[in-house]
């Protein structure tokens, strides 16, 4: 049976970089078709030579048997291209139908907006999207913005939809929401590449998967017949451990104790409404909740970051509420911020201030205000062994790290300081298989050595996984805490939702 | 000390190439006015380090804008705009000057100490209280604020000087104030008669040492590390638990410590006494000094040279080749235009990227070299 596209023997070279080297994939018509690989694969550059933003150096792209030659994205589009990007381009102050119609209106000199309602109706229906063309996109949620865009490629008559990590910023109810849209789209026989470095919802929603590493595509299996343990050694190229093996928590003494915490935001809206909780010794506490209901304002004023404006935060029992941030460290307080690039590392520093940046006050990295730079220095190097930071140069400027290597860095910085209580805002977020299993596998170690650990993400298969106790945040209340072993996703998905679960709350061991 | 060489030489390069493009631009200029652009440029480099005398000269005008670019300098390395460092620098002067004719029972060395101090204080709470805590506070902008100040404190030295009962008038006909103690005038910077009538004081010795001190303040204490940190990036900096709102007062009124210096310095060792010099403008000159040494302390002697060069130079050009000296002001504007066009260069380059997609474009996004 011919392919439906067909790219073969595609290569593409940066300077420097082989991005893609002879890579190869057969979409079927009417499947579902995974692109699984880790950052840096090369998942984005091939996804980018089909859409006409890259030319091929070598190879060629094929489409219903045809060769074809995009020059720009606007050829692959006018081919039957459809591509929803991972973050998506709308117009938030403009209509669903406006945004869709957008560039391509219909109507001559005068635009017709009734009409570009009704088309978008029509193809609403017609795709079962459910959504309404005459809503604001500013009043949508993520999982509906992600259909307006999938509406704009189906407006422009798209016959093969590409979805760029389209789960990235889901709740996992709308994950599956947009899995029975694309169930549906498949049941029309339009196919559907789906480019992932998530195996399990590969596995939900591929019919096969071909997998790259380092720029090639290693194999391309039905998904049937893999496990995902067989596709993520595929992708990282050796073996690895998805579940992390852990020993049962054996928690000690309170050592971080929230009481009755409000905090407010940046935007001087209240963010965090009266939560309490403990982390103890020896645990990992992880925070869950959809974004923007207040976990990270909830840490950021734990770290002193963001001002208490009721309730109070002790550490180790005593009432740290009011201290800086710097008073704060000097207690023994580790934080991992969610956004390393603007909080966790000054990108202009090299390695070596980058390690000290808090730790700089004191011996043996300064002394009487001096900055003493060989001790730095040797810190960093035995850092970067231990962690394997890559390239092993201590003098490289932090920006010029990739994303895993920074996070390296951090949390490396902030372990190293032997802290009582370490605070982990999303430690894995856009980082591959083989970083996430030794991030997780350092969180492990630092809970059997005893440290408290608060961790807070949005991926809930990672709180699944590391948690002894998991508390769900929603709209600024902490709804439930349960335990991690008994939880299930589907409770812990409904709790995300504000919907407190119907046999009551089961509070363990929460002073 | 690899990295020291090379980012020694990556500082000097594109400065040397903005300068060399104004150079070669402002010949083109002059050729087109219909004189000989060698002649033209040869009259300004004789003028401007000819002879010991012009030397001296240069040398003299470089003191007061490298010191005060220095300042900028440390302003600017925690990106903050010190644009008012001119009132700064009068303000340090009359205070200096002030002491100098007060407290003459002082022996020479004390005295002169003082004299500094009191200006570097003056410059200091000039360019630091006002600025800085309404920055830092209120988010007044530092070019806004720095400006206005700079303002207030030129008129407030006019004004010690300008009627004839001001608090700082010396009786007479012109407004001056009283000349310093004898014994406060600084010293010739090397014991030679021609320095002394070029008005070459230590006080240039005073301006080498501040660049060194800039450079270790910046580079070796924990205080140039916040200074630096705040600078690049200030969430980062709050996360480490550096004071932002403190280190932006303390930047701020280095930055008028520095100008203050200048304005002792410049009363203690070439005019004596405050007079009527307001033209002078070392303050304004002293940004360019420090952007075109990319707020660099070294570089920051090798440009405040350079400037003070095309000033002194500029009038021996005029003398002989006939071109008017604000040919200068267009040599400076010219700088100035291709040091900011340096910055744009990646700029250009991420232009010209995006505008030709496929044939060359960013390695870093699919880093091969993921761990």
């Amino acid at each position: 049976m011919e392919a439906f596209l067909e790219v073969r023997d595609v290569t593409k070279a940066f300077p420097g970089v082989l991005a893609n080297d002879r890579v190869n994939l057969s979409l079927q018509a009417g499947e579902v078709h995974a692109i699984l690989g880790e950052n840096g694969a090369g998942k984005s550059t091939l996804m980018k030579l089909i859409y006409g933003l890259y030319q091929p150096d070598a190879g060629e792209i094929r489409l219903e048997g045809k060769t074809m030659h995009f020059q720009s994205p606007r050829d692959a589009i006018r081919a039957g291209i459809g591509m929803v990007h991972q973050h998506f381009m709308l117009i938030p102050a403009l209509t669903v139908a406006d945004n869709v119609v957008l560039g391509e209106e219909p109507g001559r000199i005068r635009y017709d907006r009734k009409e570009a309602v009704r088309r978008v109706r029509a193809l609403s229906e017609q795709y079962r999207l459910a959504v309404d063309p005459t809503a604001k996109i500013g009043s949508l949620s993520v999982g509906l913005q992600q259909r307006v865009e999938i509406l704009k490629a189906f407006y422009r008559k798209a016959k093969v939809l590409i979805l760029d990590e389209p789960t990235a910023l889901l709740t996992p109810q709308e994950t599956e929401e947009l899995f029975e849209v694309v169930r549906h789209l498949k049941s029309q026989g339009i196919p559907v590449l789906f480019i992932s470095h998530k195996l399990d919802e590969v596995r939900a929603i591929a019919d096969r998967v071909t997998v790259m590493r380092a720029g090639r595509t290693v194999e391309t299996v039905p998904v049937a017949g893999a496990t995902a343990q067989e596709l993520a050694n595929l992708m990282v190229g050796r073996d690895v451990v998805l579940r992390i093996d852990k020993q049962p928590a054996s928690p000690g003494r309170a050592v971080l104790d929230v009481r009755d915490l409000a905090v407010v935001g940046d935007d001087k809206q209240e963010r965090v409404r009266g939560v309490s909780f403990s982390v103890h010794a020896g645990e990992i506490f992880g925070l869950a909740g959809i974004d923007g209901n207040g976990q990270f304002e909830l840490v950021d004023a734990v770290a002193g970051l963001l001002r208490v404006a009721r309730g109070s935060i002790h550490l180790d029992g005593e009432d740290i509420s009011h201290l800086t941030p710097a008073q704060r460290i000097a207690q023994g307080m580790s934080y991992v911020p969610q956004d390393r690039q603007l909080d966790g590392l000054v990108l202009e520093f090299d390695l070596v201030e980058n390690t000290i940046l808090r730790d700089f006050r004191r011996r043996p990295f300064s002394r009487a205000g001096w900055l003493q730079r060989l001790p730095a220095l040797r810190h960093t190097e035995r850092l970067m062994e231990r962690f394997d930071v890559r390239p092993r140069n201590p003098e490289r400027r932090a920006g010029e790290l990739s994303g895993g290597n920074q996070q390296k860095v951090i949390l490396a910085r902030e372990v190293s300081r032997n802290p009582k209580l370490l605070i982990v805002a999303q430690p894995t977020r856009g980082l591959d298989v083989g970083a996430i299993e030794g991030i997780h596998r350092e969180l492990i170690r630092l809970r059997d050595a005893g440290t408290a650990v608060l961790l807070v993400s949005l991926e809930l298969d990672e709180i699944l996984s590391l948690s002894d106790r998991i508390g769900v945040i929603h709209h600024g209340r902490l709804v439930d805490i349960v335990s991690a072993q008994t939880a299930t996703r589907e409770q812990i998905g409904l709790l995300m939702t504000g919907t407190q679960a119907p046999g009551g709350s089961e509070e363990v061991f929460n002073t | 000390m690899n990295k020291f060489w090379r980012n020694a030489l990556r500082s000097i390069g594109m400065p040397l190439l903005a300068s060399l493009f104004a150079i070669v631009i402002g010949g083109i200029v002059v050729a087109a006015i219909g004189y000989n652009p060698l002649v033209v440029y040869g009259s300004l480099i004789s003028g401007a380090f000819g002879n010991l005398y012009n030397l001296g000269t240069t040398l003299s005008g470089a003191t007061p804008l490298i010191l005060i670019g220095l300042g900028i300098a440390i302003a600017f390395r925690a990106g903050l705009f010190n644009i008012g460092a001119d009132g700064q620098y009068w303000v340090g002067a009359m205070v200096s000057v002030w002491i100098g004719y007060h407290f003459t029972h002082l022996p020479g060395l004390p005295h002169i100490l003082l004299a500094l101090l009191g200006g570097m204080l003056a410059g200091g709470i000039w360019g630091g209280i006002v600025p800085g805590l309404t920055k830092a506070y209120l988010g007044a902008h530092e070019v806004i604020t720095t400006m206005m100040m700079s303002y207030i404190g030129i008129f407030l030295v006019e004004y010690m000087i300008e009627e004839q009962n001001a608090p700082m008038r010396q009786p007479g006909s012109f407004p001056v104030s009283p000349p310093i103690a004898g014994n406060t005038q600084l010293a010739t910077f090397l014991p030679l008669n021609v320095f002394q009538q070029a008005q070459l004081s230590v006080g240039l010795w005073i301006a080498l040492a501040a660049a060194v001190v800039v450079w270790i303040l910046l580079q070796k204490t924990t205080f140039g590390f916040q200074v630096r940190a705040v600078g690049f990036n200030q969430r980062a900096s709050r996360y480490a638990g550096i004071r932002v709102p403190l280190y932006t007062v303390l930047t701020l009124g280095i930055s008028g410590v520095f100008a203050g210096l200048a304005g002792g310095v410049q009363m203690l060792g070439v005019q004596h006494q405050l007079n009527d010099s307001f033209a002078s403008q070392y303050g304004y000159t002293a940004i360019v000094v420090s952007l075109l040494a990319r707020n660099n302390p070294f570089g920051c002697i090798l440009s405040g040279i350079f400037f003070a060069a095309l000033n002194t130079g500029g009038q021996n050009m005029q003398q002989v080749s006939g071109v008017p000296a604000s040919l200068t002001d267009v040599l400076t504007g010219l700088i100035i235009f291709f040091v900011a066009a340096e910055r744009l260069i990646p700029v250009l380059r991420a232009w010209a990227r995006r505008r030709s997609p496929g044939r060359r474009s960013h390695p870093a996004d699919e880093g091969g070299t993921l761990a």
